[in-house]
């Protein structure tokens, strides 16, 4: 039951500097209900959901595999709609997708047919209709600069490496100027080498302007990295937040730097313990039968 | 010792292998078409053939002669291949282009509704197998006209395909593509004219690859029964009872044919920007 006082909540913190707010937020995927076939059950992948997060902070979220990270981002992205809760940014709700929020996905998915600079024009002008020629060359070169893309700008994408594509899809959601910068396991599909250069890259360029990302991953060496808080979730389904971490390594980081701070052990540690433990229950409820049903793997 | 300076050539660089890979398939190429023809003109001289199968050279002789002396104009059964061909790829061309001015806005529509899909789904599977020909008497009753039935049947005829892979095309635009434009806000017609009918751009020119297959196969059939065009080149020269030009006809049809799937072939690879 969804009472006014639940509602209120956000407002009440505004002033304590709160942008994107999430209350009570559950996601219940409906089971199969086929006229003649077996019916599977629903799937509740997240629940319970209540996170602040405040202007200019990167926040990550990490948490074992299955655990409804993706369907959280997706859910503040608009992409996904909450079955209960909600969710507000600068106290707006969030009723469906839209340019505030500027999303780097996985699989970068850039437009094969577009050139590197036509994909972040396709963007900025999607979103900017009434930019002149002029004005939309300009955002587009600028951003190609911030990714250190400058020559490929007439490439398309499947003459770039992984790393370069990723830059482009965090180029395109940069040139559009969202509040929010939301990234799904941005250096998922990188290998490690590419993926620790793109790391150091995402620090420089979040210096820029620290505009409040959200980052799902599953590297604990990335959120301690590049996060000021780290969002932990329990094991699906039902997922819960099990613990916030704030992170106070200071800025400008660097690996060395960070790795050296005097906190930097015991927070590693602390993540290890619980991640090692949800994800240990996870691998085992894949294996008895009677958890079967609960391993669903999430969309 | 006259190998050896050929050895390091060859081994260290790429190309040149590819270039021998080619050549080799070139040579083989050669070697086959002479021996058949070889083996064609020594069957025909000792009469190893149906009776009145020209010989090689004599074919041969014909085809320059008709390629040399393409455009000339003695009436209808004594027309240069040049305008027959130019006729057959007029009807081809009008009941082509008409069918795919349907089949590519259609196929888009009922791609992009999964109802629809499934609805429109059974039609295009029972049209799709019909026999072009099927539609010959039909399309002389209705139109009453040899040119028109022609172009109808081709049009019947190269529309399914088209519209099949249109549909399948529009109807599996990845997730990732549809996501971006959701995000940034993109409206309707932006999300299909910018991501969608690119995205399915592949698909919708293979289908439009088979369809000009089909219709460049279906004209000759139809000709045989219309009056002109290279299809009724063929009959006219089998009522003559001629064999070395209709083994003409033959290979300029199957010469046109490559063509034409060659500029298609160029064309798919022109969109796929990797894709395969």
């Amino acid at each position: 039951m969804q009472t006014l006082s639940d509602l209120n909540v956000p407002t009440m913190e505004a002033s304590t500097d709160v942008q994107l707010s999430l209350r009570q937020v559950s996601k219940v995927f409906p089971g199969k209900r086929g006229l003649f076939s077996r019916s599977s059950p629903d799937f509740v992948a997240i629940d319970d959901i209540s996170l602040d997060i405040e202007h200019n902070t990167f926040v990550t979220i990490i948490g074992p595999s299955g655990c409804g990270k993706s369907t959280l981002l997706n859910i503040i992205s608009g992409l996904s709609v909450a079955s209960t809760g909600t969710v507000t940014m600068d106290n707006q709700p969030i009723t469906g997708p839209g340019p505030d929020r500027g999303m780097v996905f996985q699989n970068y998915a850039l437009m094969p047919w577009m050139t590197v600079a036509d994909n972040i024009k396709f963007a900025v002008e999607t979103v900017y209709p009434s930019l002149s020629a002029a004005q939309l060359k300009q955002i587009v070169s600028e951003n190609i600069e911030l990714v250190d893309l400058v020559g490929a700008e007439r490439k398309h994408p499947h003459e770039l490496s992984g790393g370069m594509r990723q830059r482009v899809g965090i180029a395109r959601a940069l040139a559009i100027n969202p509040k929010v910068l939301l990234m799904d396991e941005p250096f998922g599909a990188l290998d490690a080498l590419t993926r620790g250069y793109l790391q150091e890259e995402i620090e420089r360029i979040w210096e820029q302007d620290r505009k409040t990302v959200i980052m799902i991953t599953h590297s604990i060496d990335e959120a301690l990295l590049l996060s000021d808080k780290i969002v932990m979730m329990t094991r699906g389904p039902a997922a819960k937040i099990a613990q916030i971490l704030d992170v106070p390594f200071p800025r400008p980081r660097n690996r060395t730097a960070v790795e050296h701070h005097p906190a930097y052990d015991g927070l590693r540690t602390e993540m290890e313990a619980h991640l090692y433990r949800e994800t240990r229950y996870v691998e085992q409820a894949r294996i008895q039968p009677e958890n079967r049903s609960t391993n669903t793997d999430t969309p | 010792m006259a190998v050896s300076p050929s050895l390091p050539h060859s081994s260290t660089a790429k190309p040149s292998f590819q270039l021998n890979e080619n050549l080799k398939a070139a040579l083989v190429f050669l070697l086959s078409l002479g021996l058949f023809l070889l083996f064609w003109e020594v069957g025909a001289n000792a009469k190893w053939f149906a009776k009145g199968m020209p010989t090689a050279s004599k074919t041969i002789e014909e085809l320059i002669w008709w390629v040399t002396n393409p455009f000339f104009d003695n009436g209808p059964n004594d027309l240069g291949i040049g305008w027959n061909l130019l006729i057959s790829l007029r009807r081809v061309a009008i009941g082509y282009v008409a069918a795919s001015l349907i089949a590519v806005p259609l196929g888009i529509l009922i791609g992009m509704s999964k109802v629809a899909f499934k609805a429109f789904n059974p039609y295009v599977q029972l049209l799709k197998p019909i026999s072009p020909l099927a539609w010959l008497p039909l399309g002389l009753y209705i139109f009453r006209d040899s040119e028109k039935t022609g172009v109808f049947i081709i049009m019947i005829s190269s529309i399914w395909p088209t519209l099949v892979n249109t549909a399948f095309g529009v109807a599996n635009v990845s997730d990732d593509y549809l996501n971006v434009s959701k995000t940034l806000g993109a409206s309707r017609m932006r999300t299909i004219f910018k991501v969608i009918i690119p995205a399915a751009l592949p698909n919708i020119i293979s289908g439009l690859r088979i369809s000009m297959g089909i219709a460049w196969l279906v004209i000759v059939a139809a000709e045989m029964l219309l009056g002109t065009g290279l299809g009724y080149f063929i009959w006219n020269e089998w009522n003559n009872l001629y064999i070395p030009n209709i083994l003409v006809a033959i290979f300029i049809i199957g010469m046109v044919g490559l063509i034409l799937d060659q500029i298609f072939a160029y064309l798919e690879n022109l969109v796929s920007f990797g894709r395969s």
